[in-house]
């Protein structure tokens, strides 16, 4: 199982790889909103659902599909970890 | 007016001076900037077509004005009708252009329906299809978008789109969009007319127009135009009332498809009162007030508006040239 600062970087390496304006010198906090920042719109946020489910092997439900897991760097990452780790699935 | 002072009055236009308004600028546009000697109009059945085509007629008598009607397989099937009555009511002279071998050819059917069914295996030749994008209402989950289908049995499946398959889709429906502008200008070079576009400001501001397809004309005459007024400029025109009272539609799914079960997201009306609110500086209560919407919904339609702003940014762009490169 991934360690959360592993799923961190690998988050923060496929926002980099995919969204050009997180590739373009814009620092990214933890706790950030990557779409009131602009990073991702609702295609962006299909992309991150399928990046999530293919490199962790996990099924994101539709009511899973929350700010409060996915708009942030941090919320992945609680996300992430509670999904692989087989806890809480984070909220919804 | 006070900014707590908004209501749906306050989009209500001098109809009648509006309309010789814009009837002298296209003019000057048309003949003196554009030097052509006419326009056409692709005409979808809608009401955004359907004024522009009146205005046009009105701007330039309607023998120096053609309508462009192109159906092709998969439109409602009242599409052709309610153009046709649209063209009668404006007086302006109609070409009918059936565009289905031309998407077939492109490979526009085949393309969405293998994209299609990397998420819905079981969708096959006779469902029909469409794509939504769930509403914004009284819901704090993202908009997630999804294809909706329907067996020729009438059985209806759904999943949620990959960001892949939406693109796919989108790309080759796109070509129906761009196929029709395409057939617009062919008419245009043969007339020496110019082709008039038919965005609203809901559609201009917002982004829901296909680059290059829809979003492609020499003058966009109603581009300023909040949909509400388009609706009242047409009562004022005398723009058929069966045209004015159909809900309107995308016509570019096999599925009856609102504009806003795919991209708005709430009902126009109460939309244009949040744009014209976001774009005067009012506060959320005001919008709130004047539309009946929550203020935690109208803080997300506010959102949602400055989030498609920013994906317009690209499909307004005209071609940029590397001058100081």
């Amino acid at each position: 199982m991934p360690s959360a600062d592993a799923i961190e970087e690998e988050v923060r390496q496929f926002l980099r790889d995919n969204f050009p304006l997180s590739a373009d010198g814009v620092t990214l906090d933890r706790e950030d909103s990557l779409i009131e920042v602009g990073v991702i719109d609702s295609t962006g946020v299909l992309e991150l659902i399928g990046f999530i489910e293919e490199r962790y092997e996990v099924e994101i439900a539709d009511e899973e599909v929350l700010p409060e897991n996915l708009d942030s760097i941090a919320n992945i990452t609680r996300f992430v970890g509670a999904k692989v780790g087989g806890g809480s699935n984070g909220a919804g | 007016m006070a900014p707590a002072e908004l209501s749906p009055d306050t989009l209500r236009l001098d109809a009648e001076r509006t309309v010789e308004e814009i009837s002298e600028r296209i003019r000057e546009v048309v003949y003196k900037d554009l030097r052509r000697r006419g326009a056409v109009i692709g005409l979808s059945g809608g009401v955004d077509s359907s004024l522009v085509a009146h205005l046009c007629a009105h701007a330039f008598g309607p023998e120096r004005v053609l309508g462009v009607l192109m159906p092709e397989g998969e439109s409602a099937p009242d599409t052709l009708d309610l153009s046709q009555v649209a063209a009668e009511a404006a007086g302006v002279e109609t070409v009918v252009e059936d565009i289905t071998h031309l998407l077939e050819a492109a490979g526009c059917y085949e393309r969405r329906d293998a994209a299609i069914r990397t998420v819905m295996p079981e969708y096959a030749e006779g469902w029909k299809a469409k794509i939504v994008l769930p509403s914004l209402l009284g819901n704090a989950r993202y908009s997630l978008f999804t294809v909706v289908a329907e067996s020729p049995e009438g059985e209806r499946r759904e999943a949620r789109l990959t960001a892949t398959a939406y693109r796919e889709v989108v790309a080759a429906t796109n070509f129906k969009q761009r196929v029709r502008k395409m057939l617009e200008y062919h008419h245009a070079d043969r007339l020496d007319y110019a082709v008039v576009g038919t965005p609203n400001r809901l559609e201009y501001d917002q982004g829901f127009f296909v680059k290059n397809g829809d979003g492609s004309a020499d003058v966009k005459p109603i581009a300023h135009l909040y949909k509400t007024q388009v609706y009242q400029l047409s009562e004022h025109m005398g723009v058929p009332a069966v045209i004015r009272e159909r809900p309107p539609t995308t016509d570019t799914y096999a599925l009856e498809q609102s504009q806003e079960e795919f991209y708005f997201s709430v009902p126009f009306d109460k939309l244009d009162l949040c744009l014209y609110a976001l774009n005067e500086g009012l506060p959320v209560e005001a919008a709130a007030a004047a539309t009946g919407l929550d203020t935690e919904v109208v803080e997300r339609v506010f959102e949602d508006i400055e989030r498609k702003r920013r994906a317009a940014e690209y499909l307004l762009a005209p071609p940029i040239l590397l001058t100081n490169a």
